[in-house]
């Protein structure tokens, strides 16, 4: 396979549209259906976080320094190619660091509201998904259709079924392969060139787990700790914590967070009208950004018993104040509806912390014994 | 050499000291030791020294389990446990019936609840940073041109007012105090001040953990009597330090390496 700089420009000469997006409540379903690329881009990694620091706050959250760091110096290059970045509200820093993003790139910015709940918000989001459907269309160029939306809608829910069956497989003791492992499987949807080619790879990978698990091989012993991890965005670059859990013996056997299922475990109802149905979806994202986020307290008391976890680690960013403040009710839901223990770590994307990490990781699993 | 009796041994291998228990069921005996820039050397000299002392030698040892910073470079050890799991142990052995456990080190502060067999049933650690635990104490001192006994000494002057400390930060906290020296204030008054700025933050951290009590007090940093109190008063419980308190650590790991051995 290509590498990514070769295949956008080729992507680009052929006279595709990219669009780059940062947030699991970007509605993947707009830009598929106005025939662009659309990509994740990168905040994961720590080097760029001091170019970053050069315009943010330096006491700001990683993932927002280390975005902005890779979008200002041209590291990334997904968003190099971009032809418009669609950002979020989803805090206060971002919200900022998209207005200063805008001085050097097209940027639109979708207004969330504080809540999933009540039916003017509802009625207020599907207004900046259809917003977002025109910019798409002026901007790039082209036209989105109802048609189009509904092909689109039925990919990625195909890709996500698939990504459900794939986080299914982790229910086996042993746990066939590690959350690590689990977390670079689900990265790749981040940068998908070919859906159809995406999905099939997907299918190959489903039945090489499922192998595994027929083998009764594993990539823990049988009975090993298992742990759902919850919290900030943790993907490939910033899985420190994953790490140091997996290091120390137990088993991450879900990652509920953005860079894990959160964005797959709801479908895009297709008997619905199709704008309607997708404004839906991506407002039910369980985010600490909602006020208040009753479902992913459901959702985490509900994991806990499929995957039979021992703990839960809620993983938060320093400055992320809404999963930091969330992480107390967290903590007290799952003391009253579960046996399972909690653990909140808070941290950066440095190492500098690692050992003292380690410490708290380890007496969490001593606590299980 | 008493030959018909299992020998155990918890090393606690911290930031600051090194500390050696000795168990066999019944007797029990603890060491200590700085552990300088080579933990590992210090902590295996002190090991040597302890079974020499006991009567006994390496060999003589059933099960050696590791705590504290320094466990995962011990020689000598079956197993390495956190220094959470073994306060708890050890807190809840030097006081039975402990319900809270806080431990101030040389470089951490952690305050662990504990049920009746000296589990650990939910725990917070300070983070990164040096607040709050016996090093943000030492540096203050320092500036203060005090040690550990000097520090100890001071007292009030009858109506004397404890100076305000608000940086958390060892190193602006330091900056903070030779500012308040420059003003005038007197040392007894600043490290009153400092205790009292200590006190709160653990006690804001411990609040997480909803702290029950009896509250035992384990650590270095427990032997300061000044410090304790202030933390009593903040808490509006009593805060015990057993004998040995310094021990908790080492106690633990010996106590859980003789499960190890009678299980």
């Amino acid at each position: 396979m290509s590498d990514p700089v070769t295949l956008l420009k080729k992507a680009k000469e052929a006279g595709k549209k990219v669009v780059g997006f940062y947030c699991v409540f970007a509605p993947q379903e707009l830009i598929l259906a106005a025939g662009a690329l659309g990509f994740s881009l990168c905040a994961t990694k720590e080097e760029p976080i001091a170019d970053g620091e050069k315009s943010l706050p330096r006491n700001f959250c990683p993932l927002i320094k280390s975005s902005y760091g890779f979008a200002v110096t041209d590291k990334c290059p997904y968003f190099l190619y971009s032809d418009l970045i669609v950002g979020e509200t989803t805090c206060d820093g971002k919200k900022k660091m998209f207005e200063l993003m805008s001085d050097f790139k097209p940027v639109h910015v979708m207004k969330l509201p504080q809540s999933y709940l009540d039916d003017n918000d509802k009625a207020y989001w599907l207004s900046e998904v259809e917003k977002l459907k025109t910019v798409l269309e002026t901007t790039l160029d082209a036209k989105i259709t109802e048609e189009g939306l509904v092909q689109a809608i039925r990919i990625l829910n195909e890709e996500r079924l698939l990504m459900q069956e794939l986080a299914g497989l982790m229910k086996a003791d042993p746990v066939p392969v590690t959350g690590q492992d689990l977390l670079k499987l689900m990265w790749g949807r981040n940068f998908v060139f070919d859906r159809a080619q995406f999905a099939e790879q997907m299918k190959e990978m489903i039945s090489d787990v499922k192998e595994i698990i027929a083998s009764g091989k594993g990539a823990f012993p049988k009975g090993a700790k298992r742990v759902i991890v919850t919290g900030v965005p943790t993907g490939v670059g910033a899985e420190k914590v994953l790490k140091i859990i997996e290091d120390c013996g137990a088993a991450v056997v879900y990652i509920e967070n953005c860079a894990g299922m959160k964005q797959f475990v709801t479908l895009v109802d297709e008997s619905k009208p199709p704008m309607e149905a997708i404004a839906e979806k991506y407002l039910n994202t369980p985010c600490s950004c909602m006020s208040p986020n009753p479902r992913r307290m459901e959702y985490l008391g509900q994991l806990v018993e499929d995957y039979r976890a021992d703990g839960v680690v809620d993983i938060v960013w320093q400055g992320c104040h809404t999963y930091n403040v969330e992480s107390r009710i967290v903590k007290d839901f799952l003391k009253k509806n579960s046996k399972t223990q909690f653990l909140h770590i808070e941290t950066d994307y440095s190492q500098g912390d690692a050992e003292q990490i380690k410490t708290r990781v380890q007496a969490f699993l001593e606590m299980m014994n | 050499m008493e030959v018909n009796k299992k020998i155990v041994a918890g090393i606690d291998a911290g930031s600051t000291t090194v500390k050696v228990t000795l168990y066999d069921g019944t007797r029990m005996e603890s060491w200590l030791g700085l552990a300088g820039w080579n933990p590992r050397a210090e902590a295996t000299a002190l090991l040597q020294q302890a079974v020499v002392n006991w009567g006994t030698d390496l060999d003589g040892l059933a099960y050696v389990i590791g705590t504290g910073y320094g466990r995962v470079n011990l020689p000598f050890v079956s197993k390495s446990m956190t220094e959470i799991t073994c306060h708890a142990k050890g807190g809840s052995f030097l006081y039975p019936g402990v319900g809270t456990v806080i431990d101030i080190g040389g470089q951490d502060a952690k305050a662990i609840r504990v049920d009746g067999n000296g589990k650990v049933t939910d725990f917070i650690m300070n983070d990164k940073c040096a607040a709050g635990t016996g090093r943000f104490i030492q540096v203050i001192a320092n500036a203060l041109g005090l040690d550990v006994v000097g520090m100890l000494q001071l007292e009030l002057l009858p109506g004397e007012e404890v100076c305000t400390i608000n940086s958390m930060c060892t190193v602006f906290a330091e900056s903070e105090v030779i500012g308040l020296l420059n003003q005038g204030h007197s040392r007894q008054a600043i490290m009153a001040g400092i205790y009292q700025s200590i006190a709160s933050r653990i006690i804001a951290m411990a609040a997480t953990i909803c702290p029950e009590a009896p509250v035992v007090f384990t650590g270095g940093v427990s032997q300061n009597v000044c410090l304790c109190a202030a933390l009593e008063n903040k808490l509006n419980m009593p805060v015990i330090v057993p004998d040995k308190a310094v021990f908790a650590g080492a106690i633990g790991a010996a106590l859980y390496a003789w499960d190890e051995v009678t299980k």
